[in-house]
């Protein structure tokens, strides 16, 4: 896991290489966002239960502090320990705390986009602690080395030989086999004998109800409750925005939530827990990160509505043809980039230049999510900020010169179409960012302006 | 000042002015039999729904579905003849070599195929996961058209319960569908019309 950051553009650059690869990636991620326009047209109340998705989460947010109370008591009186962590540092420490107090040094862990967000796998190796990760695109891009490129698909980036190729190393699978129902055989016998012998299972939070003290996760494969079940103290970690008011709630998010991420009706298992079993204990653990300050910036707070469900990645046009890793953030695409400023403005400003403003992240967004409009709106107070790059600002003030004097412009106008005309070879080439895995169109004999007065005359 | 004070401080300092819930939270499904709906939602999910008349015809249906398998295991009193792998057991980590479990279930939800299952019934949480193969029996009469109904019948006050909807599932390799993840293999619905 590298350190060092590549800026979005430049990181695209390399995925753009090989073309076939990325067509094959647009088409596979395309061919998701279709599924979800399949299921989600089965629904005559789709587009209510959006504005009702987004309308209890706007209650949420104006309520957050009742509700992280409500639910806080409730889930001691069901006798689950709650903790408290202002920031990915103090995460992680509770839960290295949680498993040193249990002598625990091997865990199991399902799907959490907030321990990625903390980097908490890393922490805890590096204090002696093996975490694994038992989704199984999860598994894949940690044998890899590599954080999930995709909040809900982690290793859509891949291909079947990639896969075939890391099991064989690590998991003894015949050289060469990319079989998917035999490599994921081969990994369910894996991942099931590390089910068997952990003692300890971190899972991530869906929804927490605040009514009940209960917390919902969401999982096809089942390895959320594989974990859970087996292991002798569950701990889950969720950022406080997962809070919702009532149990009864969650048939409007879970009518929403798969049909948005991949077309399904809903996932395999919607696990609700509230009192730990038997024997276990049962944490959770409720983290800030940055939460806070982004819920007082009034044109952002409306990113902590998000319920992860990726189909703004799915999407985005920009997203399919440059791959999450471009994204150097826990949450890649439309919502990342605007998660990911609040974290950290100077690392992340690249990120809301990775858009078109198509808005297409907005018209999917199931519950509503502004998308597009922070996008433009975080490029102004990065500039403001000082925080965007200075070829940009020359080139936006160079722009503005050309556009604020009618006659510069119809003069540069002409200039410009002669030399594409005459002269091709000056914009096609490398030099010009515009050149980059695009041809320059034919430039046009004369300008709309010009064929708008002769046509006019005639 | 602990951590938790000082995050609900700020969440008070930060958070917008009070927005009203939305009125209109729940929705109306119209299917012509509801009961058709959850049986062609689920075998879009690769399970088959199986209607018998009683528990005595859930006891033949069984012997002829799970013909020569070892390791049965069920919590429906009247399959108890029929299983020869006890639940009594303290530590859930035995129940590994389970190769299919019938478990009674509470209801089904015809739009998507879901059945919800709980510590109400369960003894053990991680059965439905762990066994090689499952299937749940629910009165034929209990299903319901959508989430919101199922929530409105969910007054379930058992520290734990799942909704299920088909076996275990993934397509994290270059998006090719694999039934068998970690869960169940096969997933099988019993319908039972007498209670």
């Amino acid at each position: 896991m590298s350190k060092t950051i590549v800026e979005h553009s430049e990181a695209s650059e390399v995925f753009n290489r090989d073309e076939p690869y990325v067509d094959w990636h647009d088409e596979t991620l395309w061919f998701v966002r279709q599924k979800r326009d399949k299921s989600s047209k089965l629904l005559p109340e789709w587009e209510q239960l959006r504005e009702t998705a987004s309308g209890i989460k706007n209650y949420v947010l104006s309520h957050m502090d009742e509700l992280l109370i409500s639910f806080e008591q409730k889930a001691k009186e069901n006798g689950v320990h709650v903790h408290w962590a202002a920031n990915a540092a103090e995460h992680n420490e509770i839960v290295l705390g949680l498993l040193r107090n249990h002598g625990i040094t091997k865990m199991v862990k399902s799907k959490s986009m907030l321990t990625e967000e903390c980097h908490m796998n890393e922490f805890l190796v590096n204090n002696g602690i093996e975490v694994i990760d038992t989704d199984l695109g999860e598994r894949i891009v940690q044998l890899r080395q590599e954080p999930p490129s995709h909040i809900v698909l982690p290793a859509i980036h891949l291909k079947k030989k990639d896969i075939g190729d890391l099991f064989h190393e690590h998991l003894g699978t015949e050289a060469g086999a990319t079989d998917p129902q035999y490599l994921t055989e081969a990994a369910r016998q894996h991942l099931r004998d590390k089910f068997l012998t952990r003692r300890a299972a971190l899972t991530g939070v869906n929804f927490a109800i605040a009514e009940t003290g209960g917390f919902v996760v969401a999982t096809n494969e089942g390895n959320a409750d594989m974990g859970a079940h087996l292991a002798d103290i569950h701990i889950a970690c969720m950022g406080f925005e997962k809070i919702i008011p009532k149990q009864e709630h969650l048939g409007v998010f879970l009518r929403l939530l798969a049909r948005s991420a991949t077309g399904q009706p809903v996932t395999t298992y919607n696990s609700h827990f509230k009192k730990p079993r038997e024997g276990q204990e049962m944490h959770i653990v409720i983290v800030d990160n940055g939460r806070t300050t982004q819920l007082g910036r009034a044109d952002f707070r409306n990113s902590l509505k998000c319920i992860r469900c990726g189909a703004c990645m799915n999407t985005c046009p920009v997203y399919r043809r440059s791959g999450g890793h471009s994204y150097h953030n826990a949450v890649a695409g439309p919502i990342g980039s605007i998660l990911a400023p609040n974290l950290d403005m100077t690392k992340n400003a690249d990120l809301p230049f990775a858009s078109t403003l198509c808005g297409s992240c907005s018209n999917v967004c199931p519950v509503k999510i502004d998308i597009h409009d922070q996008l433009y709106k975080w490029r102004q107070v990065l500039a403001k900020a000082g925080h965007v790059p200075q070829s940009k600002g020359l080139g936006i003030r160079a722009m503005s010169m050309v556009l604020s004097q009618p006659r510069f412009y119809q003069w540069s106008g002409r200039l410009g179409r002669s030399v594409m005309r005459t002269m091709p070879f000056v914009v096609n080439n490398g030099l010009n960012p515009w050149y980059k895995q695009r041809d320059m169109p034919e430039a046009p004999k004369e300008s709309f302006r010009d064929w708008y007065i002769r046509n006019r005359k005639e | 000042m602990g951590t938790r004070e000082q995050i609900l401080e700020k969440i008070r300092l930060n958070k917008p002015d009070p927005i009203a819930l939305p009125e209109q939270m729940r929705f109306t499904s119209f299917f012509e039999n509801t009961e058709v709906k959850f049986i062609e939602t689920l075998q879009s999910v690769y399970t088959e729904v199986v209607v018998v008349k009683n528990a005595q015809a859930l006891a033949e249906k069984v012997e002829e579905l799970y013909a020569g398998v070892v390791n049965r295991a069920t919590n429906i009193p009247q399959l108890a003849s029929w299983a020869d792998f006890s639940l009594n057991v303290t530590d859930p980590h035995e129940l590994e070599l389970i190769e299919i479990a019938i478990l009674k279930a509470e209801f089904g939800v015809a739009e998507n195929g879901a059945v919800w299952i709980s510590d109400s019934h369960l003894q053990h949480r991680v059965l439905p996961f762990i066994t090689q193969n499952l299937a749940l029996a629910i009165p034929r009469s209990a299903i319901v058209n959508n989430m919101h109904d199922a929530y409105e019948r969910l007054t379930d006050t058992t520290g734990w319960g799942c909704f299920i909807a088909g076996p275990s599932k993934t397509a994290d390799i270059e998006q090719s569908l694999v039934i068998g993840a970690h869960g169940a293999r096969s997933m099988v619905i019993f319908l039972i019309e007498e209670e």
